[in-house]
């Protein structure tokens, strides 16, 4: 057996526009627990697609068993025994453990063409006894919970053979008592030689489960270490040690009265208990990782889902907000996380998308006024310096950056008194990144309060002037930015005992 | 310097203003009309074209909601349905002793009532489709006809009531004056109204129209109310014309009143469409008709025709909107309860 | 803690089973007639037809699509055939059935096609084949009815004859349902029909032959439909245009009673019978207890709304129960 049963050498790999990762290594010992660290958009995700065989590396080796391999595809990978578990299953909801585990591979007798139950229920009992689960195969897959689902997963991933199986955040949707299943299940799945890279933003997973640990960051490999030679805070470093070069035009504004307070928000399954205020001229950030229920939060004060419990006070006086409708004439406004499908109509041309959510103001009597729904549009894209030929332009031809500034345009022809920008660079190249900086200060300047949810550490620091984190559904820390770390966030975000408080 | 101006003018061209769907549509009008001609000595004169559209134009006051329903990206086989409940309930209510005028409101109540239900069950209950909302409601309101009125005929209306379907302002017949007025407040509500626009971004992305703004359960429920209006109108003209009513008629509505829309250019998959298409696919079917009979063809071989028409141009606007498809049968509700994502997304 | 396959599934068939006791019993009180073999027998015939169609329509919806087109089918197939009879009239019965298949086949063939290659929407596809096949068979009828003196006896006895003493109908029906028992539970291609309606997504990274399965659920409904338009024209000794109008919509409701979900990729063959069989009865037997049969449309419309609604409640309440479990 070689010393290795997997490698990745010299492994880089660029979208365009972005590099995502950049001559990065990652090797893996047989019947070892390795964990991958690393911050949003650090490059896990995209290691483990190319492991997986979803991507190809532009450049660079893999090596399985220390023989170099092509993975081209999911079935490449699946042959050699790379299994792969996420946080969400993709699965028959309505077809039994069995049948999820098996479809594709039954046992058919060749005569009669019969599936051969018995021998599949029997093999997937005695897959999930491996795994001290103590369900039905026969069960549908929609009447399981969560960890239960992830069992299945697993025991697809043995049913195949696999020897080296990724679990990535797989504890990220369960309860103490169902992260302590898994992590049995995890260790034993070890003990038998299976190989694991485990994939969590819980140091204590990773100190739990793993031998070793690599941190990635920004695309690079950083480092690969011995759990028990590494303290927390060194994981941290780690992970955040970066020279922050970028110039942030942060300029200095007078921070007035509060517009936006929100009390004890709850919704059962997102987030608990969220409270914080946002002040004229203001710009908060809402940092934590993926899944924290920093969307959830604000989409709920927007009004596209509801809040069980707590209250939203703007202006000083309370809000109910039951739709979107109702926040835009509030003067909320919201630029979405995921901007093509749910800030822009593609099909539309910009004055068209501009003018929606204040469709009234470009009417009378409901009667359209195009005349100024395409000048109100020039005004706005030419102030953001849109770069577009005319505002009938369609918004799926823009550039990443230019289509947020459409979206920004969107919220400005309104009367908006708070802005909520949900991860606004995400995608932008540089230039037009510094360029919606800039937007932001100018509104910042003009006295809206600014909530920026954002997960780049760099973008956090250099534009907030107080960062909330959230972690699970909860506030971890609310902080002053001018006192605020790299390290003090991430602590914040993650679960770790020496969580850093404001 | 980087000029940063931006055009307010819209560019022209001549390609892309008779590049359209219809244009081939005004061909296919006139295509018809030039074979009809050949058929017929008689056919070229004023009588044709004014008076003989009153035979098919009944059907027409329901293409023009079911214009908005497609654009939305939905569907609605329940009209024929609802023509029948509302002009049943009519014509019982009017042999019971209700004064005509009144039996006439009652059997637009009727309709709208019948549309807002299909409203209400769509927005309440968002798992279902459309397809299933208005499978069961078009069982149900013929059912109910059937019930009131067994498989007899009712009728016996006054004298006046035939003016509906069959009398004419001077030269012009009043289905006709009606159509016309109802069209035109249609394209207009369609196509310079801020309710439209918003219409249209719900069907072209129901997500990014919620996350704008836009209320789309308003929406539904307003374009629901409509069809049911229309399809009161259409009971009305329909009864008129025929001097009475049975809980089997406008029985196959449904089929010719989508398959109009569709020919009118409008996809199925939602958001794309204006109503000039719909119109003209209202004259060319009625039209069509007329000639068939001309030369004695069957009734039943339009059934046919306009079936494949439905199916060639659905074949057609996919290819010309390939990749925008939306499936009718629900998907975990994707549109309206945007935001479900339990615990967080994979990185 | 065991939990077997869904509570919920086995309460409906529980409760579709004592509404069909509940309802033979009310029905016995009123009318001493009902529960006698000659009528039992009968309802079982009538039933049988709509229990072939029933097989069918699962396998569409299952695959969340659904057809309107199968009356016409019926239609179609039931004529050709009759047609084929006064014209050879010493065909074997046998070669009837085949040919009503045939033509049943030719016509979910191309609505799978449709569907499958062409991404046309089910309701539209079969929406505009209702009319036309329709059509069809007015055009090859030359608006003609078919009676029962031009059928020969060996024709009709295809509906009417018996083996050992159980109707030829209910035979037909029996094998049926035991061969779709078997294929839809215990044969791959029968387990993708699930896969495909579950997650047609994951179906395709699975490669599954989705586009496949699709096309051949529409193929198998039109072979069905062509062989219920044989055995009801036989049946009713009479073919004629308009036969099996909106029949469609009976056999879609058989299917929704039965559990068979309209979201796709659930449903169980024993539902599917005790939802046939329940309709059957409300079909059959209202003019029994004096209830006017123009109820019935009615009557199957609230049943297909009450089914669907019962759905969206129950899969509510469980997604309600699912968030209660979460961690956060």
């Amino acid at each position: 057996m070689a010393d290795r049963i997997l490698e990745l050498n010299h492994i880089t790999k660029t979208f365009p526009g972005v590099r995502a990762l950049d001559d990065v290594h990652f090797d893996l010992k047989p019947g070892e627990i390795h964990a991958l660290i690393g911050e949003n958009g650090a490059g896990k995700s995209t290691l483990i697609k190319i492991i997986t065989g979803v991507y190809q590396p532009d450049g660079g080796e893999i090596r399985f068993d220390g023989k170099p391999v092509v993975i081209r595809g999911t079935a490449d990978s699946q042959k050699i025994g790379i299994a792969a578990i996420y946080q969400h299953v993709t699965c028959y909801p309505s077809l039994s453990v069995t049948e999820n585990i098996f479809i594709g591979h039954e046992k058919i007798n060749p005569f009669t063409r019969k599936i051969d139950w018995k021998n599949l229920h029997g093999r997937a009992e005695e897959l999930l006894q491996r795994l001290d689960a103590d369900f039905d195969p026969r069960a549908t897959m929609e009447s399981l919970s969560v960890a239960q689902q992830q069992i299945v997963e697993i025991a697809k991933a043995l049913s195949a053979n696999a020897r080296i199986i990724i679990m990535d955040e797989p504890t990220a949707p369960l309860t103490m008592r169902e992260s302590e299943d898994l992590y049995r299940i995890t260790e034993s799945l070890r003990d038998k030689g299976v190989s694991i890279i485990f994939i969590s933003h819980r140091m204590e997973d990773m100190y739990r489960l793993a031998s070793r640990v690599t941190v990635f960051r920004d695309a690079r490999y950083v480092g690969t270490w011995n759990l028990n030679e590494i303290s927390r805070e060194d994981v941290i470093m780690a992970m955040v040690g970066r020279e922050i070069t970028q110039f942030f035009p942060k300029r200095k504004v007078t921070i007035g009265e509060e517009i936006l307070r929100v009390e004890g928000l709850s919704r059962k399954g997102y987030f608990k208990d969220v409270s914080f205020a946002v002040h004229k001229g203001e710009i908060l950030a809402m940092t934590g990782l993926i899944g924290a229920g920093r969307t959830e939060v604000c989409e709920a004060i927007y009004g596209v889902t509801h809040a069980e419990k707590g209250r939203v006070v703007l202006g000083g006086e309370e809000v109910r907000i039951s739709n979107p409708t109702q926040a835009i004439e509030l003067g909320i406004g919201y630029l979405p996380e995921d901007r093509l499908r749910q800030g822009l109509v593609l099909d539309w041309s910009l004055a068209k998308n501009v003018s929606l959510p204040t469709l009234g103001k470009f009417t009378t009597l409901g009667w359209l006024n195009l005349g100024r729904e395409n000048e109100v549009t020039k005004e706005l894209a030419e102030k953001l310096e849109v770069r577009a030929g005319s505002v009938h332009d369609l918004a799926g031809t823009l550039s990443g950056g230019n289509q947020q500034k459409i979206i920004v345009a969107k919220l400005l022809a309104g009367e908006m008194k708070v802005i909520i920008l949900d991860e606004p660079t995400k995608g932008v190249d540089v230039g037009a990144k510094t360029a919606i900086f800039n937007i932001m200060n100018d509104l910042a300047a003009t006295g809206y309060g600014i909530i920026m949810v954002s997960s780049e550490m760099p973008e956090v620091l250099g534009m907030s002037d107080r960062i909330v984190v959230m972690k699970e559904g909860r506030i971890s820390a609310i902080m002053e930015t001018s006192s605020a770390t790299q390290e003090k966030i991430l602590s914040a975000a993650m679960a770790t005992s020496t969580a850093v408080a404001s | 310097m980087i000029d940063r101006t931006i055009r307010i003018n819209k560019s022209w061209s001549w390609r892309s203003f008779f590049f359209q769907w219809e244009w081939l549509l005004v061909l296919i009008f006139i295509a018809v009309n030039v074979v009809n001609t050949t058929l017929s000595p008689y056919y070229l004169n004023v009588d044709t074209f004014l008076q003989m559209p009153m035979t098919f134009l009944d059907k027409a006051f329901l293409v023009l909601p079911m214009t908005m329903v497609i654009i939305l990206g939905n569907i609605d086989i329940s009209v024929g349905s609802t023509v029948a409940l509302s002009a049943v309930v009519m014509a019982v209510a009017y042999n019971a002793g209700l004064p005509m005028p009144l039996a006439v409101v009652l059997c637009l109540c009727v309709a709208t009532v019948c549309g807002l239900i299909n409203g209400l069950l769509m927005t309440r209950f968002k798992e279902l489709s459309a397809v299933i909302v208005t499978l069961a409601t078009m069982i149900i309101y013929r059912g109910i006809a059937y019930v009131i009125l067994l498989d007899q005929a009712s009728g016996k209306f006054p004298n006046w009531y035939s003016f509906l379907g069959w009398g004419s302002v001077g030269p012009v017949p009043l289905v006709v004056i009606v159509f016309a007025v109802c069209a035109v407040g249609f394209g207009l509500l369609l196509h310079k109204t801020s309710f439209g626009r918003r219409l249209y971004a719900m069907g072209n992305n129901a997500t990014a129209a919620r996350y704008s703004g836009v209320k789309n359960d308003s929406i539904i429920i307003v374009v629901s109310v409509l069809t049911g209006l229309m399809a009161g109108f259409t009971a009305l003209f329909l009864t008129s014309r025929m001097g009475s009513t049975r809980p089997n008629v406008a029985q196959g509505y449904e089929l010719d009143v989508i398959a109009m829309v569709v020919l009118g250019g409008v996809s199925t998959a939602g958001g794309k469409g204006r109503i000039a298409g719909p119109l003209l696919a209202i004259f060319i079917i009625g039209f069509l008709n007329y000639g068939l009979g001309l030369v004695n063809v069957q009734a039943q071989v339009l059934l046919i025709i306009v079936g494949l028409l439905l199916i060639v141009s659905v074949l057609i606007l996919n290819v010309r909107f390939r990749g925008k498809h939306r499936s009718l049968a629900p998907t975990t509700v994707k549109s309206d309860t945007a935001g479900e994502r339990p615990g967080g997304t994979v990185s | 803690m065991r939990r077997s396959s869904s509570f919920s599934e086995s309460f409906r068939e529980v409760g579709l089973l004592v509404f069909i006791v509940l309802l033979c019993v009310v029905f016995q009180l009123r009318n001493h007639n009902f529960l006698t073999i000659s009528n039992i027998r009968d309802m079982l015939a009538d039933t049988a037809i709509l229990g072939i169609l029933s097989v069918g329509m699962m396998m569409v919806i299952l695959t969340r699509g659904i057809d309107l087109s199968i009356g016409s089918t019926i239609a179609l197939s039931g004529m050709v055939s009759a047609l084929t009879v006064i014209a050879f009239p010493h065909i074997s019965p046998l070669l009837s059935l085949l040919e009503g298949m045939l033509v049943g086949l030719a016509a979910g063939a191309l609505i799978g096609l449709l569907v499958a290659r062409f991404n046309v929407l089910p309701i539209i596809a079969t929406l505009g084949f209702m009319n036309i096949i329709r059509g069809v068979t007015y055009l090859v009828s030359k608006g003609e009815w078919v009676s029962a003196y031009q059928m020969s006896d060996g024709f009709k006895s295809l509906a009417t004859g018996s083996f050992l003493g159980v109707g030829n109908l209910i035979i037909i029906a029996v094998v049926i349902f035991i061969a779709f028992y078997y294929f839809i539970n215990h044969m791959r291609v029968g387990r993708q029909i699930y896969a495909v309606g579950s997650n047609p997504e994951a179906a395709d990274i699975s490669g599954i032959p989705r586009r496949r399965v699709i096309w051949l659920v529409y193929a198998i409904m039109g072979i069905l439909a062509g062989l219920a338009g044989v055995l009801w024209v036989a049946k009713f000794a009479s073919a004629q245009g308009d036969t099996a109008t909106g029949y469609e919509l009976s056999v879609i409701a058989a299917a929704v009673l039965g559990g068979v979900s309209i979201s796709g990729g659930s449903g169980k063959v024993s539902g599917l019978i005790l939802g046939t069989i329940l309709l059957g009865i409300l079909n059959n037997a209202l003019p029994l207890i004096h209830i006017s049969p123009f109820w019935q449309q009615a009557i199957q419309g609230f049943v297909i709304l009450a089914a669907v609604l019962t759905n969206v409640v129950v899969k509510r309440n469980n997604q309600r129960i699912a968030l209660r479990r979460r961690a956060i």
